[in-house]
């Protein structure tokens, strides 16, 4: 993590709010969002994310709320993120040919797509004959039991892993807890969510929600650090003197992948920390935890993301390490399981399938003007913001049934996106699908039904106008500004002009046509 | 050539000036312009909730009232886009699929129908921030985003570069969406107020002393949040601007 003093100032926001200088730390400008820190005596706590209660419907709005009246919070986390969309913006008009490059990867992902069976079944074959055991997970759970096999084969009792955003979907780390297994995530961003058992917020930058003071109160707690201290280089070196020796010495070493290249049965993982080397490279036993959907036909192909990736994610050209995995290690062990986990089904969802095509940049979340004032754990799921919106719906579409509203749909995140998914367009569709599955708030249903009768009824329509505008002048104001009025919690309503345009017409441009 | 004018329900209940001056505008420029007194909304309320059935009644009323003219033109982005890619809640007939193609945005018509590229009559000696709707900008394409690697262009902009005086001065995050976001801005209110304080502050710090758009919804949000925050940012819809409003 660094929180470097890279923002302009003319580009600030919040000027009032701050009083910055860098704060001393390293500065990595080209891996994460710069943002000024605020000078402030009390330090405030790190909002909670979204109340989950079983299986009822995740209220984003709420969650988000509470994170913005954590102001320093809500101001650091949208200016990190802008900020990362800006250099995005600035690396995209070095590439000339930068929308051709959105077209060809959106058109290699559906070829790949439409042709899942045979690219997976390609690369399966070359994997074997590299040496990979190969494995096929239905679902999360078939997922966690064969590694769980594999761990115990090898009698290991620690695992490392690099981030992961399918392990998530598995609830990976839960699972091997109780059974026994020591998971320690090599991340950093991901290490401090670990720590601070919390799910990471975002899919690149999982503890951008967090301030620095928030990490140094996680390692006190968990590390033993220094509670004051909270420079980023202190942090840093803590958590790697406290993790380095557990690495060293862990049985099994695990990552996921962003891309399995069919026509070499290889696996290529992208970090910027070198840390899925580390996970793959140290233990004996590489495993490798893959969903069905990043298979791409040609390592010629791969150049097209690679292009795309970081410039998307983090507005850097490229990520310091792209390691490419071909097979086991002289002496090693290398397994790759691919996942479905509900990828076949959503493949088959006619106005959905094509957010399959996602490699997880996050870019939609940078961009997205609501994720940056909410913060990613107000989504209560595994994927937050736009694509999150799209895809979690298909695991469970009553728990994330209120989800596609939280969005304005503005239509940055499809623009954004380096694989031309049409973000927006699915969120709208999920809202009719909401709707027409009886998974819509009645009261809220029946508001846009008695609107829709009313709007088909011009003379009702026009007594209703005329009711309204007059309770607008006439009422007081405590009337119409009350906690049933939520346009007026924070805005002014219009005030009512003397006459509506109709009436304007009537009176001026004579009789009915 | 005749023109049925299509004022947006919000814009007929709390923005008359801007239907009158979008109607204006028109005439000055010798067209025959017709107010369907039988019009009520686009539909785009319950569409854009998911509730597409809800729609259907309000849109078929809406191609029935307009199907009689060569071009349909509204004073919003917003409404055009609904009309010209949403209004699908009921059968496609011919009639229907006619309306929808010749349902213009107003910035799109006088620009690429009319091709004007002058209002002598129009003066605007202020700062003026534009601010375009995200249906206008990235469903309509009125002008260039900031998030593609496209030649730059912004019809609003080369409008609003005829009118004598004006001064356009540049925000922070030109693209940014300002919160409103239809139904959003009362189911979701507490972003959508807060996205909308960001945008008038953003407006405040480039040094605007108008906002102006194609879209008064966008406004009536931000002119909302400007007001509670007692901000004295005005705000005038292009069509004003476009038809001579001297501030």
């Amino acid at each position: 993590m660094s929180e470097g003093n890279g923002a302009r100032d003319s580009k600030m926001l919040h000027p009032e709010l701050g009083d910055a200088n860098g704060q001393g730390g390293a500065k990595l400008q080209h891996a994460e969002g710069a943002s000024k820190n605020l000078q402030s005596r009390r330090r405030e706590a790190q909002p909670s994310g979204a109340v989950i209660r079983g299986d009822r419907p995740v209220d984003q709005s709420e969650a988000a709320n509470r994170f913005m009246a954590a102001p320093e919070h809500a101001k650091i986390h949208d200016e990190r993120l802008w900020d990362l969309r800006e250099k995005r913006d600035r690396q995209m008009h070095g590439i000339p040919e930068w929308e051709e490059l959105r077209t060809l990867a959106s058109e290699i992902k559906e070829h790949a797509l439409t042709r899942l069976d045979h690219y997976l079944e390609l690369f399966e074959r070359n994997a074997l004959a590299n040496g990979i055991q190969l494995h096929w997970a239905k679902d999360a759970a078939e997922h966690n039991q064969i590694v769980l096999g594999i761990v115990r084969r090898h009698d290991a009792k620690r695992l490392i892993k690099s981030k992961s955003m399918l392990t998530e979907e598995c609830g990976f780390r839960e699972f091997m807890q109780t059974e026994g297994v020591e998971i320690i995530e090599t991340d950093l961003g991901e290490r401090i969510q670990q720590l601070d058992d919390e799910a990471p917020s975002h899919v690149v930058v999982p503890a951008v929600h967090k301030l620095r003071g928030d990490v140094a109160q996680v390692f006190a707690k968990t590390l033993g650090s220094d509670e004051d201290n909270d420079d980023p280089a202190y942090l840093a070196e803590r958590q790697r003197e406290a993790t380095r020796p557990l690495i060293l010495s862990a049985g099994i070493g695990m990552t996921g992948a962003n891309f399995l290249v069919a026509e070499s049965g290889g696996v290529v993982v992208c970090t910027n920390e070198g840390n899925a080397d580390l996970s793959a490279n140290i233990p004996p036993v590489h495993i490798v935890s893959a969903g069905i959907e990043k298979v791409i036909p040609r390592l010629d192909d791969l150049a097209v993301f690679i292009r795309l990736l970081s410039r998307s994610a983090l507005g850097s050209p490229i990520t310091q390490y792209t390691s490419h995995f071909r097979g086991p290690r002289l002496g090693g062990e290398m397994h790759v399981v691919l996942v479905d986990n509900g990828r076949s089904t959503r493949l088959g969802m006619e106005k959905f399938w094509t957010s399959l095509k996602c490699i997880r940049c996050g870019a939609c979340m940078n961009t997205c003007p609501v994720f940056r004032r909410s913060g990613g754990l107000s989504y209560g799921a595994t994927y937050a913001g736009p694509i999150g919106m799209i895809i979690n719906p298909t695991f469970d579409p009553h728990k994330y049934s209120r989800l596609p509203f939280s969005s304005t749909l503005n239509g940055s995140c499809t623009n954004v996106c380096p694989v031309k998914i049409n973000i927006h367009e699915q969120i709208a569709a999920w809202r009719q699908v909401m709707s027409e599955t009886h998974e819509m708030p009645m009261m809220k249903k029946a508001m846009m039904a008695a609107a829709g009768r009313l709007l088909a009824q011009p003379a009702l329509y026009r007594v209703a106008i005329a009711a309204a505008d007059s309770a607008l002048k006439h009422l007081p104001r405590f009337a119409v500004y009350n906690r049933l009025n939520s346009w007026g919690r924070q805005r002014e309503l219009p005030a009512p002009p003397a006459e509506t345009f109709h009436a304007w017409y009537k009176r001026n441009r004579g009789a009915r046509k | 050539m005749r023109i049925g004018l299509f004022i947006p329900c919000y814009v007929d209940a709390f923005e008359p000036q801007v239907g009158i001056a979008t109607l204006e505008l028109l005439e000055r420029l010798g067209l025959t312009v017709e107010y369907p007194f039988d019009q009520t909304c686009c539909g785009q309320p319950m569409t854009n909730t998911g509730c597409h059935a809800e729609a259907a009644a309000t849109e078929a009323l809406f191609v029935k009232n307009f199907s009689r003219y060569d071009y349909v033109v509204c004073p919003s982005g917003s409404c055009a886009h609904q009309v010209r890619f949403h209004l699908d809640a009921i059968p496609q007939t011919e009639a229907v699929t006619a309306v929808r193609a010749k349902t213009f945005e107003l910035v799109e018509f006088l620009h690429d129908v009319l091709n004007i590229d002058a209002f002598p009559w129009a003066a605007f000696p202020h700062k003026v921030s534009l601010h375009n709707n995200c249906n206008a900008l990235r469903g309509l394409k009125i002008a260039s985003m900031s998030e593609l690697n496209t030649p730059a262009f912004s019809k609003p902009r080369r409008l609003l570069e005829k009118v004598r005086g004006l001064e356009f001065v540049e925000i922070a995050r030109p693209d940014e969406c300002c919160g409103f976001g239809g139904t959003f801005s009362v189911f979701e209110e507490g972003v959508s107020a807060r996205m909308g304080q960001d945008k008038v502050r953003d407006h405040v710090q480039a040094g605007a002393e108008y906002v102006t758009s194609s879209d008064s919804s966008c406004m009536i949000h931000q002119q909302g949040c400007a007001a509670r925050a007692k901000i004295p940012l005005k705000f005038i819809h292009i069509a004003q601007i476009l038809n001579g409003a001297m501030a």
